[in-house]
Formats: C-alpha cells, structure tokens, sequence
C-alpha cells in the first residue's frame, strides 16, 4: 500500500538552495516543508568543499564550505522542517505530485500544495567531451576526486594531471599537492584561464603547478590503469596541432570541464528549460513555467558564488509560501528579459511585476575592462553598476525597484547589457 | 642588492600584474597596481604572505570517515605544507563539536586548528536516516 502525503511544500535536495529555501518557507509562515534529500547528510557538496571563500556576501565574512552549510542546519534543525535524508525522489509531474522512496517509508505518494527545485548539478564527465583512448580506471571528475579525499578520506591516485583549470579543478590540484601526490599540471583548452585569479595563485603559484594554456588530453593510455595520457596545443578553433603531442605519465587524469543543472526531473513535469543555462526557466519570484513549481540555486543555473545560490534559495522559498498561503498565482503577463551586448544570458528570464524588487544575475559573454553593467528598458534606466573588469567566470548581479519594474512592463521591454565606459566620464567615479 | 618580484593581485577581477622591488628587504616600489589596496597586497605578499589553512583529519565512528578542519587564523604561506603533514596523524573521536580545537598552536604560530562542521557518530546519524 502506498502512503500518500499532502505537506504543503516538498523542497527537492538539502544542498545549500535546499536549505535556504526550506528556511525561507518557514520563516514566511509555511509550517508542513518536507525536504527531501538523497544522500546520508544535509549540505549537498559544501561538505566536502572544505576550503574558504564562502559566504562573503551573506555573512560579511569568509567561511569554508563546511562551516556555511552548518549555519544552515543549525537553523534547521530548530524548524518544524520534516528532513527526509536517503530518499530519492523518482517522478515528478505536471501536477506536482512526486513518486519517492528509502528503506524506511518505502515509496511515497506525495501531492504537495508546491515544489521548490533544488538538485542542484552535476559534473560533465569524459564522455561528453569524448577523449579518445582506452577507459582504464583513474578518470576521475574534479567532485568526485575532492568528495573521495575530503569525505572517505581515499587518494584516487598519485601522479595527477589536470584537465580544465575552473575552481574545482585548481582547488583539486592544490589539495592533491598537500595530500602528497604529484600534481604534473594544468591543462586548459581555451587560451585563458577558468577560474578565480585568487585560486590561480593561492592553488597553482603557490605549489608550482604549471598551467598549460590551449592545450587539451587528446589521448587517455592504460588498459587497466591510467598510465599516461597524450597532451596536444590546440589551435584558434580548439582543434589540436598535429606535431604537438606530448605523452604524459601519470596514474590519475581529473577532469574539471563544466557543470551541468541536473534537470531530469524537471523535464518529467514538463517543465521549460532555457538551452543558454541548462535550467528552467523563471520569473523573478522563481516560478517555473509549471505553476506551483519553483527553482533556485544551481539547478536553474550554474552560479559562482553560493551566496547567489542562498539569494535565489530565499526567493523561491518566500514566493512558495506566499502561492500556498496568500494564494498569488502567476500573473498572466510577462516580459522577457533580452540578453543584449557582451551578456550571455540573464536569470530570471521572465518578469511579471508583482509589486517587489528584482534581482537579475548574468556572465558577460567575452572579458571588458572599464564598462557598465544597465539593466534598462527604453531610455529608462532600472538599474546600473560600473564595473572596471567583468570576467565570464564571475556573474554580476543587478537590483531593481517595482516602481521601475512597473513601468518597465507597461513598455514591454526590459534589457540587460555591458557598455563601455565613456571616455568623457573618465575615472572619477 | 636590489630584486624585483612579480605577483598577480587578487582582489578583484583587474587581476593586475605588481612588481616589486626592494633592496635587502627594503620595499622601494610597487608598480602595476589600479588602486592603493593592490600595492599594499604586494607588500603583504612580500614581507608577510599569509593562508588559511584548511585540510581534513580521521574521526572514529564518525557519520563520514574525515572531518575538516580550518585554522582561526591565517598563517605563514611557507608554513601550510608542514602544517597540513602535522595534521595527517591526527585522530579524533565522534560526536565533534562545530569549532571544537582539534589542535592548539599549531607550530607555534598561534593558530589553533578547530572543526568546521559538527560531525555525528554513525549509529546516531543510521538511527535518523
């Protein structure tokens, strides 16, 4: 017999968009949030990201991964939030109605009032960038590497090479440094780096490690182990130069080659996804195009910092208890957000106007020195922050106020670009 | 003698190129920095350069088998590898405290070295699941 369970919302994963969301809820009044998580503990990866940087923008200090996380639990489990660890949740649909199941409770039939998304992503791995060789053991991604050393306390090799030199993948190479491996180096396709510079000098610098700028693994070797890998230059169209192999031994190759929303379930309930993240798309109260369905954190889109993960979190949870609570549905009318120069996309993706203030977040497309960051729509301007250097790595946010959102709507465009700096203005500001 | 030493600012996104040069250890100049804070980052790098470190240790009948740990204060960037190999043998034994000092003074620096998380024993956290 299934057990069918009606709470009033149902918050998919207890990563830090889990939890921040489950809080939000609850301090907007919600008293029956079910929080569903498939692993043993709360805090999705912050656990095992075990360095410091975090929290600055929401604590006004900096934190390592463990640290924040715990923040949250400790507020947690002072709620009335029902946390259920080791559940995985196997359907979501239309109706928002979820199948889930663990060895306690069995499978669950649950018909929650709404859902928040909160699954986060997950790591691209060697088969979607098709390196050619053999498949030994010892083609780890960069996550699975650091949960390996940082949570179970397990090498996953001795003589390392990098492929991919985003934060986890210099974060990697800095740890498996201080666990005693040889981290041989650094390889990057695209001819700049990926991630933070702080992390480029306190993991990289620091410790020695080379950085190989446009070049790529082009060979995996080892029938059983990896026991070395062909490293070639790449070209200015990625393809790599015949000539320039290099063989490479080493036991492990870790891949750090991008993220990827996690949105299976979010495609069962026939939810729309934005092809430029990867993730749903929403309004600026979080709502999905399914109503009652709301998303945060990086399963809508891959953010940099989880400070923004922990705004958007805050967001849909407060939007969620107000659709259960004060009954405010979707408004009909909506504007969609323009990317417009050097922006590669905006989330939210959609404004509606429900009176409040609004944040956008978006990655410049290429890296400008002395611009400023508008949200406008006409010759109207919402919202404006001068920037000296903006970076495809690192998302910019920008605020908006509901009289001009307003207004905004009512001359249906609303859009968020990258202007130069005008040279008249100079430096002064 | 006089030297020059090269170091890439982090503080914000300009990322800028500072050189420094000094004589036995005098600062004598700073060049490539935007603003005030990117040359006083060259000094810091210079004269004193500072890391927080951060690394696991084993715990016993833990909910997981590693607990991290960070120092409560930065210390000497020539310092962290000695440091992280001094905390490799440590053992400790579950429930863990969020902040319990796991190691005082480490290397006579001043730092202590405290739990960043609380960490359960296992059966309690297998009883919860």
């Amino acid at each position: 017999m299934v057990r069918v369970r009606r709470p009033d919302l149902v918050v998919i994963g207890a990563g830090p968009a889990g939890l921040g969301a489950a809080l939000a809820a609850c301090d907007a009044g919600l008293k029956d949030v079910m929080l569903i998580e498939r692993d043993v503990e709360l805090g999705g990866i912050l656990p095992q990201c075990i360095h410091d940087g975090f929290g600055s923008i929401v604590f006004g200090e900096t934190l390592t991964g463990p640290q924040y996380a715990q923040r949250y639990i400790d507020r947690l489990e002072k709620s009335d939030v029902e946390v259920k660890l080791n559940t995985m949740v196997l359907d979501l649909r239309p109706d928002r109605s979820l199948t889930a199941v663990n060895s306690r409770d069995g499978v669950m039939e649950i018909r929650p009032k709404a859902v928040i998304l909160a699954m986060g992503c997950r790591e691209r791995t060697r088969h979607q960038i098709l390196i050619p060789g053999y498949r030994p053991a010892g083609v780890v991604c960069a996550g699975a590497a650091q949960r390996d050393i940082n949570i179970e306390g397990l090498m996953p090799g001795r003589r390392v090479v990098i492929l991919g030199s985003g934060d986890i993948g210099l974060i990697m190479a800095r740890r498996f440094t201080l666990e005693g491996a040889e981290v041989e180096g650094v390889y990057e396709i695209m001819d700049h780096p990926g991630g933070l510079t702080r992390n480029l000098v306190q993991c990289l610098h620091d410790y020695d490690i080379p950085l190989h700028l446009s070049h790529t693994v082009t060979f995996i070797h080892g029938r059983k182990r990896v026991e070395a890998v062909t490293v070639s230059r790449v070209d200015e169209n990625l393809k790599p130069v015949p000539g320039t192999e290099r063989l490479v031994p080493c036991d492990t190759l870790v891949l750090s080659v991008g993220l990827i929303p996690e949105n299976e379930l979010s495609k069962r309930a026939g939810i729309s996804l934005d092809p430029a993240t990867g993730g749903p798309v929403v309004d600026e109260r979080m709502e999905t195009s399914v109503e009652g369905i709301f998303a945060c954190g990086n399963v809508m889109n891959v953010f940099d910092l989880v400070d923004y993960v922990t705004h958007t979190a805050e967001t849909a949870g407060r939007s969620a208890a107000e659709y259960v609570l004060q009954g405010i549905r979707k408004r009909g009318e909506c504007l969609r957000v323009r990317p417009g120069r050097n922006v590669k996309f905006v989330v939210p993706q959609l404004l509606r106007g429900y009176g409040e203030e609004a944040h956008f977040y978006f990655r410049v497309s290429r890296p400008e020195r002395a611009v400023r960051a508008r949200l406008s729509s006409g010759d109207l301007l919402l919202a404006e922050r001068k920037i000296r250097m903006v970076r495809p790595p690192e998302m910019v946010r920008l605020k908006a106020d509901p009289e001009r959102l307003k207004e905004a709507l009512a001359r249906g465009e609303l859009d968020v670009q990258v202007v130069p700096e005008e040279e008249t203005k100079g430096r002064q500001g | 003698m006089r030297r020059k030493h090269a170091f890439t600012c982090i503080n914000c996104p300009l990322s800028c190129a500072l050189e420094l040069t000094e004589e036995d250890g005098e600062v004598l100049e700073v060049t490539g920095h935007e603003c005030e804070v990117g040359r006083r980052y060259a000094e810091e790098e210079f004269r004193d350069p500072r890391r927080t470190v951060t690394t696991t240790v084993r715990v016993r009948n833990g909910v997981i088998p590693q607990l991290p740990v960070v120092s409560t204060r930065p210390m000497p960037e020539a310092l962290v590898r000695e440091a992280v190999k001094a905390l490799a043998d440590v053992e400790v034994d579950a429930p863990v405290r969020d902040g319990q000092v796991i190691y005082r003074d480490l290397l006579g620096t001043g730092a202590d070295i405290i739990a960043a998380r609380r960490l359960d024993p296992r059966s309690r956290a297998d009883e919860e699941g």
